[in-house]
């Protein structure tokens, strides 16, 4: 069982789209770029609302679309859920029987998630009886993934869903889809432009830059690969997928497991045994060469240096691996230069800060 | 005081009824082929469909008068398929007033469709509607206030039209004979009264639909919000 697996073409006046999409079975896919780069064209392709667009669409063994055999299913008998950036929720039916046309038209054979399940898990069972009117920007885009959801869809696709949100709202909406791809058994596409959002979110993520996939991967390897620049700039920064294994109440704080070592993190919210993904800002990260001795930094982990960039005329990107877990450093130039970093050498790295995402 | 034939009202009612109905057919798919299609020739369409605005009616009724009789294309080919000629006919009336009347229910549909927007309809679409449930399930409730204003406006205006009505449906008493044209007819021959009294009637009347018009249309808008 595959999941998507795309060739799509698309040409308008002043813009190509060539985009080539595979995704796992399960699990959340993020479409990062800049705004025009391609990233909602191409949802639109995979859910057929381009007619323009040529190439091939698969997703599980189902062929959506076939320039070559000239295969073509229309939008309404692909099984995808799309959940706009607007919400697109019907202003003339309430909650509950936006809910319903789609559950309605869903298609009974393929399996899917009870409609009693999804209004719990995305907290709308006090909404039902409202008018979409009358609905907060977060409560909308609840509604709206709970509406796609019901379409029993083979695959989810996300269109910006918090871009139209303020911060509250992000704040809001944001538990709730992380907790998705915990019980969702289908491929998500998730579109953005927000680095955190996507950190918190993905497992994968396809780099889009002027209508083409400049570049794929697992999450974690292309935040810290030195060649993108995802890894540049201010908010660059690696992420660690953990498990809860100690809450201290006396200090209020809580120790994650990493294959790199403990983690220390302040606060006290999260139970043993949770997974949880942590993001360790570049500059955060700085570099010994010796074994610190008395600091008030409490997360230190051997390391290794795997690879050296520049970043700006005074700064240098340090990739490390420590024992599998990769650290973005940012250090200066002049610091490189005087410790005389270079790749293969055993350095340790001392974490300042550690930030919860998910 | 002595009241006139009661012919003319139901004669008009009937009129204006069966044209709301025809308008409605024949007005939901033009207007909504217009307010979608990038097709270029569109606006010699919008043109045509609009002409009836500013055309003096007896032009629209001479045309149809030709068209209609039995030397016409159309009254033609209805006498080749054994029918009757429609011109002096309730048939031709409505005929007449269909396209006399089109742009009044045309072109609230197609603002109201045009309002609408792709949106809606693609979500409809990722929900698993097809086109024309998408079409019935959300295109017709998003746009009823153009419904509603189409009907009534239609209706409105049929039951004020003279100029066509009398080319081509030539005021004949209790087939033919609509209000409009009997009110001219009673003040031709100096009977005031009768004059008065539908003058009025018809007053009345229009006033009370547009204000009906004008006060549900505001409340279908608030209740579709923001």
């Amino acid at each position: 069982m595959s999941g998507v697996q795309a060739t799509m073409r698309l040409d308008r006046p002043g813009f190509r789209l060539q985009g080539d999409l595979e995704t796992p079975p399960t699990g959340v896919t993020a479409l990062f770029g800049r705004s025009g780069s391609g990233k909602t064209s191409l949802l639109r392709c995979l859910a057929g609302l381009e007619p323009a667009m040529t190439g091939r669409v698969t997703v599980g063994d189902v062929c959506w679309q076939d320039s070559a055999t000239g295969c073509f299913l229309p939008t309404h008998k692909r099984a995808l859920g799309y959940v706009f950036q607007d919400a697109a929720l019907f202003p003339h039916l309430s909650v509950a029987d936006n809910l319903a046309y789609a559950r309605r038209r869903a298609g009974s054979e393929r399996p899917g998630p009870r409609a009693d399940e999804v209004t719990e898990r995305l907290g709308i069972a006090h909404l039902l009886e409202r008018s979409p009117a009358h609905l907060s920007g977060g409560e909308r885009q609840r509604v709206a993934v709970a509406r796609a959801l019901l379409t029993r869809p083979r695959l989810l696709l996300m269109d910006e869903p918090l871009a139209s949100l303020d911060q509250a709202g992000k704040a809001e909406i944001l538990p709730y889809l992380e907790q998705l791809h915990t019980w969702l058994a289908v491929p998500v596409i998730y579109v953005s432009h927000a680095l955190e959002e996507v950190a918190r979110l993905a497992d994968r993520l396809v780099l889009m830059e002027d209508g083409r996939c400049h570049a794929h991967g697992p999450l974690v390897e292309m935040l810290a690969r030195l060649d993108l620049p995802l890894s540049h700039g201010e908010a660059a920064g690696a992420v660690v997928d953990t498990v809860v294994s100690e809450v201290d109440e006396a200090y209020a704080v809580t120790y994650l497991d990493s294959p790199a070592g403990r983690i220390t993190l302040p606060g006290h919210t999260l139970a043993p045994g949770q997974r949880t993904r942590v993001r360790i800002a570049a500059r955060d990260v700085s570099l010994m060469l010796a074994p610190p001795g008395a600091t008030s930094v409490l997360n230190r982990f051997p390391a290794r240096i795997v690879e050296l960039a520049e970043d700006g005329p005074a700064q240098a990107l340090v990739k490390l691996d420590a024992h599998g877990v990769v650290l973005l450093a940012r250090i200066t130039r002049k610091s490189r230069d005087q410790l005389g970093l270079h790749p293969d050498m055993a350095v340790h790295a001392l974490v300042k800060s550690v930030a919860l995402v998910g | 005081m002595h009241w006139p034939e009661l012919a003319p009202l139901w004669i008009t009612l009937r009129l204006a009824a069966t044209t709301t109905v025809v308008l409605l057919c024949v007005g939901t798919p033009l207007a909504w082929w217009l307010a979608r299609t990038r097709f270029r020739g569109r606006v010699l369409i919008e043109a045509l469909v609009a002409l009836p605005l500013v055309l003096p009616p007896t032009v629209l009724g001479f045309y149809l008068l030709i068209a209609l009789g039995p030397h016409g294309p159309l009254g033609a080919l209805m006498q080749a398929l054994g029918g009757p000629t429609l011109a002096f006919t309730f048939t031709g009336l409505v005929i007449g007033s269909t396209l006399y009347s089109l742009p009044f229910a045309v072109q609230p549909l197609q603002r109201a469709f045009e309002a609408v927007g792709q949106r809606p309809l693609e979500a409809a679409a990722t929900l698993g509607a097809g086109p024309l449930d998408r079409f019935l399930t959300v295109a017709v409730p998003q746009a009823r206030s153009g419904f509603l204003s189409a009907m009534t406006l239609g209706f409105a205006h049929t039951v004020g039209e003279f100029g066509v009505v009398l080319m081509i449906g030539g005021n004949i008493p209790g087939r033919t004979q609509v209000l409009s044209v009997a009110i001219y007819d009673h003040v031709e021959a100096l009977n005031y009264t009768a004059a008065h009294i539908w003058s009025a009637a018809l007053l009345v009347f229009s006033f009370l639909v547009l204000a009906a018009v004008y006060r549900i249309d505001r409340r279908l808008k608030g209740a579709l919000g923001p």
